[in-house]
Parts: C-alpha cells; sequence; structure tokens
C-alpha cells in the first residue's frame, strides 16, 4: 500500500506536513475573508436593495454610487486588484505578504461579487409581501429583518455557496503575493518543479472543498424552502 | 368609521402626470360592508390603498377611527395600520412560514408572551375553519385556503376595518363565495367594518350594504345597493348590471329574429323590471285575472339583493290592446319599469 502511494504520489508523500499547513491556510483564508466579506456583501446588498426606486429607503443618490462602486470592483481582474490594493493592505494590517495581506484583497475581490448576489436573491421577494407586512404595520427595519432576510434565505444560501466557491478560487490566486495555501503549494511545486502529483492533489483536495460547501449550501437551501 | 375627504392621488409616470383618484369624498359607516366596484384602471384600488396610506393621498384627508391617518408620524403609522387589516387578490402569505407563523406574524413585538399568541392564533385557525392546518405551508394550500389564512392573520391585531383588495379576484365562484360568507360572518360576530374592492358585480351583491360605483377616479355614484342597482344613474352601473342580467339579451334574440320572439297578432313582447322591493307581490297574476291578458314569461332574472329581489321578467301578452295598455299602467303604478319592445 505503502509503495503504491510512493509510486503514484513520490512528490506528495515527503510534503505531507506542508500540505497541511496549505490546507490549513486556506481554509483560514476562506474563513475570515468569508465572513467578512459575507457581512459587508449583505449589507451593501441590502442597501442597494432598499434604496432602489420604489423601496422602502428609496434613494437614488445612495443607490447610484454604490451600483457604481460595486461596478467598478466587480471589473477589475483580482490578480490586478492584488497588487493595487497593496498599499492600502500595508496601512490597514501593517503587512502586504503572506496569509495575513491577502485577506484584505480576498474582501474587496469578494464583496462586490456578493453584494450583487445578494441583491439578485432579494430581488426575487414579491413586491406583494412588503405591501403586506407594511399594511400589518411592519417598520422599514422590521421589513429589512423579518421580510427580506427571512423570506429570501434560501437565495441567500444559493448566493453564499456560488460565492464561496469563487472565493475558493481567489484564494488559490492569493498565492501570487506569497498568501500561502493551497493555490501557492500547488504553483511552487507542481508548476515551477514540475512535479504534476502535487498538482492532482490539491485539485482533488480544492474538489473535495467545493463539494461539501455546495451540498451543504444545498441541505440548507432544501430544508428552508417551503 | 372611515372618512375619505376630498382625496386625489396623482402618479408620475415616464414623465406623464396619471390621475388615479380625483377629488374623492366617502363616508363609511362602523360596522357596515362597503363595496367600490370599478372596471379595471377605475383608480379603486389606490383609494382604498390610500385609507392604510400604502399610497399617500396627493391631497386631502383620511380619518379611521377618529384620526387623521395622513397626519401621523411613521411610529403613529405603523401603530394605526394595526387597527386597519388588509387582504389582496394574491394573498401575501410569507412563504417561510407555516400557516400558524403567518398568522402570528402581526403578533410579534406586542409584548404577548408565547402562550397568548398561540391561544390567539388558534381561535383565528377555528374561526377560519383551518385548525388542521397550522402546520402546512403556503405551497400547499388551495386558493382559497390561503385567503382564509390571509383573512386571520388581517384579524390577528382585532382591527376595526378590513380593506379587501381585490380579494376574491383570483378564486372561483364557489370558492368566492365561501370568502365572503366568511367575511360576512366576521363582519357580523366581530363588527369589523369591511371595504371591499372588486370589478364583480356579484361579490357587491352577495355582502355589500353600501355601494361607490368608480370610474376614471371619480365615485359616478353610491348607496345603499339595492338602490344604486335598481334604479342605476350612470352608464358605467348599468354596464355592471348587465354583466349579471340575463334581460338585456332580449335584444339580441329580437335582432336575430329569433323563433322564441315570433308573435302572433294581438301579442306584444314587455321587459319588467323591478324598481322597488316589491317582486313578492303576485303581479303577474293580477295582471293575467284582473285585466284578462294572457302572460307568457320567456326569462327572467331576479335575484335577491340586500334582502330583496332585484330583476325582472320579459314576457309575451296577448289579450285586446286596450286590456294590455290598462296592464301596463297598472304595473307602472307598482312602480314596475314596463318597455314595450318593437318588433319588425
Amino acid at each position: 500500500m505503502i509503495e503504491w502511494i510512493n509510486e503514484i504520489l513520490p512528490n506528495v508523500v515527503n510534503k505531507v506536513p506542508e500540505l497541511i499547513k496549505s490546507l490549513n491556510q486556506t481554509l483560514y483564508l476562506l474563513g475570515i475573508s468569508g465572513s467578512i466579506s459575507f457581512v459587508f456583501g449583505s449589507i451593501l446588498g441590502i442597501i442597494l436593495t432598499v434604496t432602489k426606486k420604489g423601496n422602502i429607503y428609496e434613494n437614488k443618490f445612495i443607490y447610484i454610487i454604490l451600483d457604481k462602486i460595486i461596478n467598478i470592483f466587480r471589473s477589475i481582474p483580482f490578480i490586478i486588484l492584488l497588487a493595487s490594493l497593496i498599499p492600502l493592505t500595508r496601512a490597514i494590517v501593517g503587512t502586504a505578504i503572506g496569509t495575513k495581506g491577502a485577506i484584505l484583497p480576498l474582501i474587496f475581490g469578494t464583496v462586490p461579487f456578493f453584494s450583487r448576489q445578494i441583491e439578485s436573491a432579494l430581488a426575487e421577494l414579491d413586491s406583494g409581501l412588503i405591501e403586506a407586512a407594511q399594511a400589518m404595520g411592519t417598520s422599514s427595519m422590521g421589513i429589512i429583518f423579518r421580510v427580506y432576510l427571512k423570506e429570501s434565505i434560501p437565495g441567500i444560501v444559493r448566493a453564499t455557496t456560488i460565492t464561496f466557491v469563487s472565493l475558493i478560487g481567489l484564494t488559490a490566486m492569493a498565492g501570487a503575493i506569497g498568501g500561502g495555501g493551497l493555490g501557492d503549494f500547488a504553483i511552487r511545486y507542481g508548476h515551477q518543479r514540475n512535479q504534476i502529483d502535487v498538482t492532482y492533489v490539491t485539485v482533488i483536495i480544492l474538489l473535495i472543498i467545493v463539494m461539501i460547501v455546495q451540498s451543504l449550501g444545498n441541505i440548507i437551501i432544501k430544508k428552508t424552502t417551503h | 368609521m372611515i372618512e375619505i375627504k376630498n382625496v386625489s392621488k396623482t402618479f408620475l409616470s415616464e414623465g406623464k402626470i396619471l390621475e388615479a383618484v380625483k377629488d374623492v369624498s366617502l363616508h363609511i359607516k362602523p360596522k357596515e360592508v362597503f363595496g367600490i366596484i370599478g372596471f379595471s384602471g377605475a383608480g379603486k384600488s389606490t383609494l382604498v390603498r390610500c385609507i392604510n396610506l400604502l399610497e399617500r393621498p396627493s391631497h386631502g384627508s383620511i380619518i379611521v377611527d377618529g384620526q387623521d391617518i395622513t397626519s401621523l408620524s411613521p411610529k403613529e403609522l405603523h401603530k394605526a395600520r394595526k387597527n386597519i387589516g388588509m387582504i389582496f387578490q394574491h394573498f401575501n402569505l410569507m412563504k417561510s412560514r407555516n400557516v400558524f407563523q403567518n398568522i402570528a406574524y402581526p403578533l410579534k413585538g406586542r409584548g404577548q408572551n408565547k402562550n397568548e399568541i398561540k391561544e390567539k392564533v388558534n381561535a383565528l385557525l377555528k374561526l377560519v375553519e383551518l385548525e388542521d392546518k397550522a402546520k402546512a405551508y403556503p405551497s400547499q394550500l388551495s386558493g382559497g385556503q390561503k385567503q382564509r389564512v390571509a383573512i386571520a392573520r388581517a384579524l390577528a391585531t382585532d382591527p376595526k376595518v378590513l380593506l379587501c383588495d381585490e380579494a376574491t379576484s383570483a378564486l372561483d365562484p364557489q370558492t368566492t363565495l365561501s370568502i365572503l360568507k366568511l367575511l360576512k360572518q366576521v363582519n357580523k360576530q366581530l363588527g369589523i367594518t369591511i371595504v371591499i374592492i372588486t370589478h364583480e358585480m356579484a361579490v357587491i351583491k352577495e355582502v355589500c350594504n353600501r355601494v361607490a360605483v368608480m370610474e376614471n377616479g371619480k365615485i359616478a355614484e353610491e348607496g345603499e345597493v339595492f338602490q344604486v342597482f335598481s334604479s342605476p344613474r350612470q352608464e358605467v352601473t348599468k354596464g355592471f348590471i348587465d354583466t349579471t342580467s340575463v334581460l338585456h339579451k332580449i335584444y339580441d334574440l329580437i335582432e336575430t329574429s329569433s323563433p322564441v320572439v315570433q308573435l302572433k297578432p294581438g301579442e306584444k313582447i314587455l321587459k319588467l323590471k323591478y324598481l322597488e322591493k316589491k317582486a313578492s307581490e303576485a303581479l303577474i297574476s293580477i295582471i293575467s285575472r284582473d285585466f284578462n291578458i294572457d302572460c307568457n314569461i320567456i326569462f327572467g332574472s331576479i335575484e335577491i339583493i340586500g334582502d330583496a329581489p332585484l330583476g325582472g321578467l320579459v314576457i309575451i301578452v296577448s289579450g285586446k290592446s286596450g286590456d294590455i295598455e290598462d296592464a301596463i299602467n297598472y304595473l307602472e303604478s307598482k312602480n314596475v319599469e314596463v318597455e314595450v319592445l318593437d318588433i319588425d
């Protein structure tokens, strides 16, 4: 058995501790930047929704500004965003390299995408429900929490899953600034040293993470859709 | 209970000004079922949505239960709205909540504890006869059941007024009747003032005490249901009556020279319409006996509206022309509108 593994994964077997370290870094990046992005993206998505024309906090000015900013950030390729954010990252985090330095660019890369996803999830809500809630004397804040968010849980979960999967892709790119993680690992050994088995193993691990996230999302969606 | 004073509502859409409601004033009395009927685009929905300020009137004021709704702060308005229940054409139930949670929705945040809420919701479920559906989700309910849940939800805060915005328009006739029956019961049992918006004449006939007919953003006429529909003064009202009465079909029959209306010499076709609540008198027997004429009823349409029969008959009479004259005069003296139809 061991011989067989040695044979097909000659380069991975002697890097297991490093592989685990990379996996931890990836999970760390996903956890931190994912949860921060979730909070900010949700807030921005909600603001986009409620300030839209005809909605409860209709505000043309805020909507247009936010809409444009999100569009601008969404159109910047992540690899360029990584580089251009270096001064800001250094000012906020203290360092622009390593795993810590990758978190801010990841958030900047994820939040605009996620807020758009949230916006479209919330837009699916039947406007009749908002009317009914208003008619029952629900305040505008109550409508955000008790109607928009509560009624859109399946859509929000779907948006979260999609975003999370794309965030996994971004963390792999963060390797470019020494952000560590599985992507970095794959590039350093699999690509630069032409150790193909390393690439395969990292791809499989990433695939497993994606599948876990996806099925978790599907379970929650199924449970919350009636 | 509801005082609508000179209310106008204008919308600005694509640079054009649209006057949906034009200077409407209405007084809706406590505990009555008031209907507002109009064809689509008449402004009736906008008007009813002004009552709980889902639409803010451009001009005028709305007083509900002694409180000027248009002058309230947002917080006061939220409170006032708990006093005005509303149901909708498409029910607007929350999909992620089951029947119990939907009905409990307006009860949250009012300082009631769980048991009180449970008790209230169960009582409402009993009222709308859905006790066995507490755990069901809206997607598992039929249209009629959904509207029952919506009614229970609207009644949860013990409102004094219930607004029904085309509440039966998405339902089949039978379900419509059962919902209207429930509304009637709610009105009688709980003494709630009900305002019903509809484009269906049958709905008005079934439950309303008084009615306003709306056209082009204005009230065309208003009054007791029987009064308005027995002697309509406006074309639009007549149009609504035609939607349920078959009497006007006689004109088509005459036009197509149907065998039904082929007359023998000495016969005449009369269209009779009851203008007063007197159809219980044996008028046909009386004219037949006292004026010595034969009456052949071709068809008729008589409905009970507000506890009185409304409608008319189309009859062929035969006899001496003098006797027919006398019979017509007699009928007219009994407040029956008589129209002698020409056959060419």
